[in-house]
């Protein structure tokens, strides 16, 4: 228990550990907690707006389907529309066709009839004329009189 | 164990005998055979288990707290880091609650302190006659194995603690204000030559409560670890006295080796603390 030159010794000692831990331990292994704090507190602001993020998405994302909806309903409608108005006009495509169809036949049938009614009317002349001829054979010129005959068929 | 030669005072005294390398009388140098040759050496004598001990704890310290702080990562720390990171960060809490001013040493400071003191006093926890029987087997006759039991190493830390103090003083306050801080206060007064009259009185206070911080320090925790040491000392000398007080002593032992696990600590913690506070009182103006 004597005081001696440990005492020197051991204060010698203390400074040069002290120094030791200052440089080699103390500053850097402050330094990585002070950066794992920094990443920490980084890490989790970087959540925080990527929850906020990811919660305008989705308020974005229903917006979008909402609109999506309801222009697909717009097209459904319209695109019924148009059939209905497809259908109508080829309705009246058809009738009018029908129609014009029908207007050509009735006028061919007319001009068919005519012509049957010319030809018939030209072949009563003719008979007309072969049964006078027969009757007045002898007494009518059959030059003279066709020109009365004639006009008769033109009367019937 | 005491041995049969030894009586049981015998046996505390060479317990307390440091292994001492110095000058002998006749001029010659090497170990101390026996307290008395070591007491003759004078002050030009080096207690050689303290410093063994205490180097050897320190680098031990110093040497897993630099393995962790060299491969300290920023990522998830694991194992020797986690340990080594919850003693900084309690460290860095105690001297944000202490120190108020701005200092870089403090804190490293307060690590090696807390740290190299609470493994001087761990080898308290040691039993008592381990360590100095196998020196024997060597051929070395005296071993203390608690540096924190040696007054010298003690002191050692507590005189730095002080030169610290002292220097801060100087630093911060000029040696004008460090002067008016040891003259001028507690008393004082408007009257010049009732301020001059109080000068001697004031410094004749201060100057004990200043020279007290560092006498305190190492003193408290010299004190202490003696004590402990001693009473160790004396549970072992149970041993040598029969079955049922030999038994006793195991149960003594056992009791008080788990009580010192918390005084060492506490000194270390007090050591730190008052070294922390020492320096803030040597960084304000008060």
């Amino acid at each position: 228990m004597n005081i001696n030159l440990t005492l020197i010794g051991q204060l010698l000692t203390f400074a040069v550990f002290v120094w030791f831990t200052m440089k080699f331990i103390w500053t850097p292994i402050m330094g990585a907690l002070e950066t794992r704090k920094k990443e920490i507190a980084d890490g989790l602001a970087a959540a925080e707006r990527g929850q906020h993020e990811q919660e305008l998405a989705k308020e974005r994302a229903k917006d979008v389907l909402h609109e999506a909806k309801s222009q697909a309903a717009e097209i459904v409608a319209q695109a019924q529309k148009r059939a209905a108005e497809i259908v109508d006009e080829s309705k009246d495509t058809a009738r009018t066709e029908g129609e014009r169809i029908l207007t050509a036949a009735q006028a061919e049938i007319e001009q068919e009839s005519n012509r049957a009614r010319e030809h018939l009317r030209e072949k009563i002349g003719e008979l007309a004329v072969a049964g006078a001829e027969k009757i007045l054979r002898k007494e009518i010129n059959a030059a003279a009189h066709k020109n009365i005959v004639n006009e008769l068929a033109q009367e019937i | 164990m005491a041995g049969d030669t030894l009586t049981s005072s015998e046996y505390i005294k060479h317990h307390l005998t440091n292994l001492t390398f110095g000058q002998h009388p006749d001029g010659s140098w090497g170990m101390a055979h026996n307290a008395a040759e070591a007491k003759a050496m004078g002050f030009w004598a080096i207690h050689v288990d303290t410093m063994f001990w205490s180097i050897g704890l320190g680098i031990l310290f110093l040497y897993f707290f630099s393995k962790v702080a060299k491969t300290a990562t920023t990522g998830v720390p694991e194992g020797l880091q986690n340990f080594v990171e919850w003693l900084v960060d309690f460290i860095d809490t105690s001297v944000r609650g202490s120190f108020s001013a701005r200092n870089s040493l403090v804190a490293p400071l307060a690590l090696t302190v807390f740290v190299w003191i609470f493994l001087q006093n761990l080898m308290d926890l040691v039993p008592v006659d381990l360590i100095p029987e196998a020196a024997k087997l060597l051929g070395i006759h005296f071993m203390k194995v608690v540096p924190s039991t040696d007054p010298n190493a003690t002191f050692g830390m507590a005189i730095g603690v002080f030169i610290l103090v002292l220097f801060y003083s100087i630093k911060i306050k000029g040696i004008g204000g460090f002067a008016g801080e040891l003259t001028l206060q507690p008393f004082s007064a408007d009257n010049m030559l009732v301020k001059l009259l109080f000068i001697p009185i004031n410094f004749i206070l201060e100057f004990v409560s200043l020279i007290a911080k560092p006498i305190s320090l190492a003193l408290r925790l010299f004190g202490n670890m003696y004590a402990g040491e001693m009473i160790f000392i004396l549970i072992a000398i149970m041993y040598n006295a029969g079955l049922i007080l030999g038994l006793f002593g195991g149960v003594l032992q056992l009791g008080w080796a788990i009580f010192h696990i918390l005084i060492i600590t506490l000194q270390a913690f007090i050591f730190m603390t008052l070294t922390i506070v020492y320096l803030d009182m040597a960084h304000h103006e008060h």
